[in-house]
């Protein structure tokens, strides 16, 4: 019983470490329309960031600086926002399916820094031993995983209740004037790109965020969770919970993370030895399904848009 | 009595199902007749030409041409209904040389009749021979004008619709231009002109609707209406009575 | 150097087939589609699949490592992948054009790429496959230059493939109406234009044109499911670099992207050859957004 009580507060602890991500992107998709194909890439940055900044001096490795937890999570921050800055930069006064492209690209990109630079990131090995915040003060892994759970939770709570602060103030109504009526916006005095990039950095600084937490919470970093297949995992989540909502945004990073671990098991349990790799493609099928289809038949999502922006663009 | 040419009745129309921007307009195009339609800026002018030739749905309300009814004709079938239109803007390829874009508008006839009739189209606007095979993005508005009704003009139409031909040209261009349509109405062409010039539409056509705010507000013969008071009245703003 | 030249553009050659499919389809109807390097791993597949069945009833043409059975193979992969294209257009692309935003057909392609990236796999499993267990050997040019017959084919081939492409486009009522669609879709139906019939055209020559850059990249490569995945930023890079529908600027964008990953090598280790193509999209959208030849349809807005 309490295997699977332990089970359940791992399984929360990821599941809620992608809401954030989620939020993040619904920022970026749902209140702004831009499409943002990398985020992975963000939330790698995130956790490299925090583990070069966080993790032992090594002589080996250019990083290990050792520094606390919150300044290690900061810093994965601000690196993700100057990626979503270059990114943004280039091309947020285009063409809209260019950032799309972009993050592609850069999502790419870092995961070519994680496999490679062995110096700065441990190459495929990855960094190990990056110190978990305030482990000692814990005696059992099962107790300080509940600690991390409500650490997790109430960041998730604090980043709900200070997006929805901001999608309320002036700020937020413009956001949501730009995407229904972007000439119309332009003409009272506003620019529509730079605050499409606002809105775009801040997204992916909370993807950097989630990513932080992340490591901080499995204590070491390795190219093989970053894999692009995550980007679709959170646009899943996103889509199934319905963009434009952050409730639902954390519905459904809950939802479909449950989903693909309990898809993952039963593959496990009910596939033979020697399908179990295309048991892996069936998992990824139905994620693909969920976003496809979802598209199609539900556009709205589980929970729907937020009735306010339908309401505007009557 | 023949079925009248185009009969437009009571259409309801806008470009979303929400938000109707025609509230049930309705009027009749005769056998060599030109008709033109004015109304002030939005009035839906443009939108109604643009219903007619199916690129904005009608939502109630019909379109018949010889008694067949036409309502929200799949676009690309506007030649087999024997109409012809000219849109307000972008009513030529910029990016494809005259001579295609002649080709393009007679894509739906036979290769040689493609053929003769684009010799023919050169030879009713000479100005356009010299230009053949450049982009038509060299062209002055005039000449593009002169493209779009030649190549209009290739399926050989009963009915041609204009919207607005004469904007942006210069006052020789629009005597040019509306002498041309002259010409067309004598081979049994019939015409239905959006136009802004008010004065110039009242004293080339047969009659005139007047629209305002997606409504019919004054129709009947052009020489009667060139002296109404009213029709002025509506483009000052203080808006007509109903008819 | 030579050899580093040589191989880049024959990668280039392969990059630029997939690049003009993916211009054309960007240029007229209107969207990046994410999933249309899927359809080059689909085409590579869907030849090796045929012939898997036909098997190899001919022997190889020398001095080549295939003969007619993979020509043959390769029609079937073309007429399969114009049909998985149209297939997805009709189930996927159409229903959300009329009635979404237009981001939302973009992002509908990105899911659609994962689902046919996972049917590959799941049908073909994930280790690298080969047309053909043939060793070929590679001919001497020149000192420090070595080229196998194949990859002298497959220049060629791409070298007709845009020819015959160019003409199509210059010289056709249907090449005329797709060039005509990618400036003004309203235009062209006022002319006359069915719009549904041009856009279905579209669909087969751009899957075409992946198929055979698949099987050319499975004939010179490898087989695996991820290549399609491997070449989605190349292919985009090229069709930007060379201007959005412009298939000229496709074929020397693909070129230019080619040598570029090949070249990369003799300065940067080879792990980030991937990148090569994310760096020359940041700069085309940070030096000139239209590409180098200028795009058929606005890039700036
Ligand atoms: N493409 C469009 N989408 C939505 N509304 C439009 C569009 N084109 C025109 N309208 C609106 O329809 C109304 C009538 O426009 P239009 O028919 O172009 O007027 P007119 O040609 O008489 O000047 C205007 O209020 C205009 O804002
Ligand atoms: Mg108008």
């Amino acid at each position: 019983m309490s295997g699977y009580l332990a089970y359940l507060v791992f399984f929360l602890i990821v599941a809620l470490t992608y809401s954030i991500v989620v939020m993040g992107l619904n920022l970026q998709w749902g209140y702004t329309g831009l499409f943002n194909a990398g985020v992975v890439g963000f939330f790698a940055i995130g956790a490299y960031g925090t583990a070069i900044l966080t993790g032992p001096d090594r002589p080996e490795l250019i990083g290990g600086f050792a520094l606390p937890f919150p300044a290690g999570v900061v810093g994965g921050m601000i690196l993700a926002a100057l990626a979503a800055l270059l990114v943004g930069l280039a091309t947020l006064r285009l063409r809209e399916e260019y950032l799309a492209i972009s993050t592609f690209g850069i999502a790419i990109s870092i995961q070519l820094i994680g496999l490679n630079f062995d110096a700065l990131t441990g190459g495929a090995q990855g960094l190990t031993g990056i110190p978990r915040p305030l482990f000692s003060t814990f005696g059992t892994p099962g107790a300080y995983n509940l600690f991390y759970l409500c650490l997790v939770g109430t960041i998730t709570a604090i980043v709900f209740a200070a997006l929805q602060v901001a999608l309320q103030s002036p700020w937020g109504r413009l956001l949501k004037a730009i995407r229904e009526d972007e000439t119309a916006a332009a003409s009272l005095g506003k620019n529509p790109a730079l605050v499409r990039l606002q809105a775009f950095v801040l997204g992916s600084t909370l993807m950097g965020l989630a990513g932080g937490l992340y490591v901080g919470f499995i204590g070491y970093v390795s190219p093989l969770d970053f894999l692009p297949l995550l980007t679709f995992q959170i646009w899943a989540m996103l889509i199934v919970g319905g963009s434009g909502n952050n409730r639902g945004a954390i519905v459904g990073a809950v939802g479909v993370w449950a989903l693909w671990t309990m898809s993952g098991f039963a593959i496990s349990r009910l596939l033979p030895v020697h399908y179990q790799s295309q048991g892996g493609a069936i998992q990824v099928i139905i994620i693909g399904l969920l976003i496809v289809l979802t598209l199609l038949f539900r556009p709205r999502g589980l929970i729907g848009e937020a009735q306010s922006v339908s309401r505007h663009a009557r | 009595m023949s079925p009248l040419l185009l009969e437009v009745r009571d259409v309801i129309a806008g470009y979303r199902p929400d938000l109707p921007i025609l509230h049930g307009v309705s009027l009749h195009v005769g056998t060599a007749e030109m008709v033109t339609v004015i109304g002030p800026n939005g009035a839906g002018k443009s939108t109604l030409v643009k219903a007619i030739a199916g690129l904005v749905p009608i939502s109630a309300g019909s379109v018949a041409v010889e008694g067949t009814e036409v309502t929200n004709l799949l676009t690309h079938k506007l030649a087999t209904a024997s109409i012809a239109y000219v849109p307000q803007t972008a009513n030529v390829f910029t990016s494809l040389t005259i001579d295609e874009n002649l080709k393009l508008g007679a894509s739906t006839l036979s290769k040689a009749d493609a053929g003769r009739r684009i010799a023919k189209a050169y030879e009713d606007f000479p100005a356009l021979t010299q230009y053949r095979g450049q982009k038509a993005k060299v062209l002055s508005g005039g000449q593009r004008q002169m493209l779009a009704v030649a190549r209009a003009l290739l399926t050989e139409p009963r009915l041609l619709m204009l919207d607005e031909p004469s904007a942006g040209l210069s006052p020789l261009m629009v005597s040019e231009v509306f002498s041309r349509l002259k010409t067309l109405i004598a081979t049994g062409v019939s015409i239905l002109m959006v136009e802004q010039n008010v004065k110039a539409a009242l004293a080339i056509s047969d009659r005139t609707y007047v629209l305002a705010e997606g409504r019919n507000r004054i129709d009947g013969d052009s020489a009667k209406l060139a002296g109404d008071t009213e029709v002025a009245a509506i483009y000052l703003g203080a808006g007509g009575r109903k008819r | 150097m030579l050899q580093a030249l040589a191989d880049g553009i024959l990668t280039g050659s392969i990059i630029a087939l997939g690049a003009i499919g993916l211009t054309l389809t960007m240029g007229i109807l209107r969207f990046a589609n994410f999933a249309h390097a899927e359809l080059i791993t689909w085409g590579a597949y869907m030849a090796l699949g045929a012939l898997a069945i036909t098997g190899t009833f001919a022997g190889p043409t020398p001095p080549f490592s295939f003969g007619l059975p993979l020509v043959f193979a390769t029609l079937i992969a073309v007429v399969l992948t114009a049909a998985l294209a149209l297939l997805i257009d009709h189930l996927v692309f159409r229903p959300l054009r009329s009635h979404t935003s237009h981001m939302t057909v973009v992002f509908a392609s990105f899911g659609v790429s994962l689902l046919v990236r996972m049917v590959i796999l799941l049908i073909f499993g994930g280790s690298a496959a080969y047309y053909s267990n043939e060793l070929q050997i590679a001919i001497r040019v020149m000192p420090g230059l070595r080229v196998m017959p194949d990859h002298v084919f497959t220049l060629g081939l791409t070298l007709a493939i845009v020819v015959a492409l160019h003409l199509f486009l210059q010289k056709t009522r249907l090449g005329l109406s797709m060039r005509a669609l990618a400036e003004n879709p309203d235009l062209v139906r006022i002319n006359g234009i069915d719009t549904r019939v041009v856009v279905r055209w579209t669909w087969v020559i751009g899957a075409a044109l992946a198929a055979v850059s698949g099987v050319l990249y499975g004939l010179t490569v490898q087989l695996r499911p991820e290549i399609g995945f491997q070449l989605l930023l190349p292919l985009f890079a090229a069709a930007i670099l060379g201007g959005v529908g412009n298939v000229f600027g496709a074929v020397i964008g693909g070129l230019i992207v080619g040598l570029a990953e090949s070249l990369s090598v003799l300065f940067v280790p080879a792990g980030y050859k991937m990148a090569v193509p994310f760096f020359i999209l940041l700069a085309v959208l940070y030096v000139r957004p239209n590409g180098i030849f200028g795009a058929l349809r606005g890039g700036a807005k």
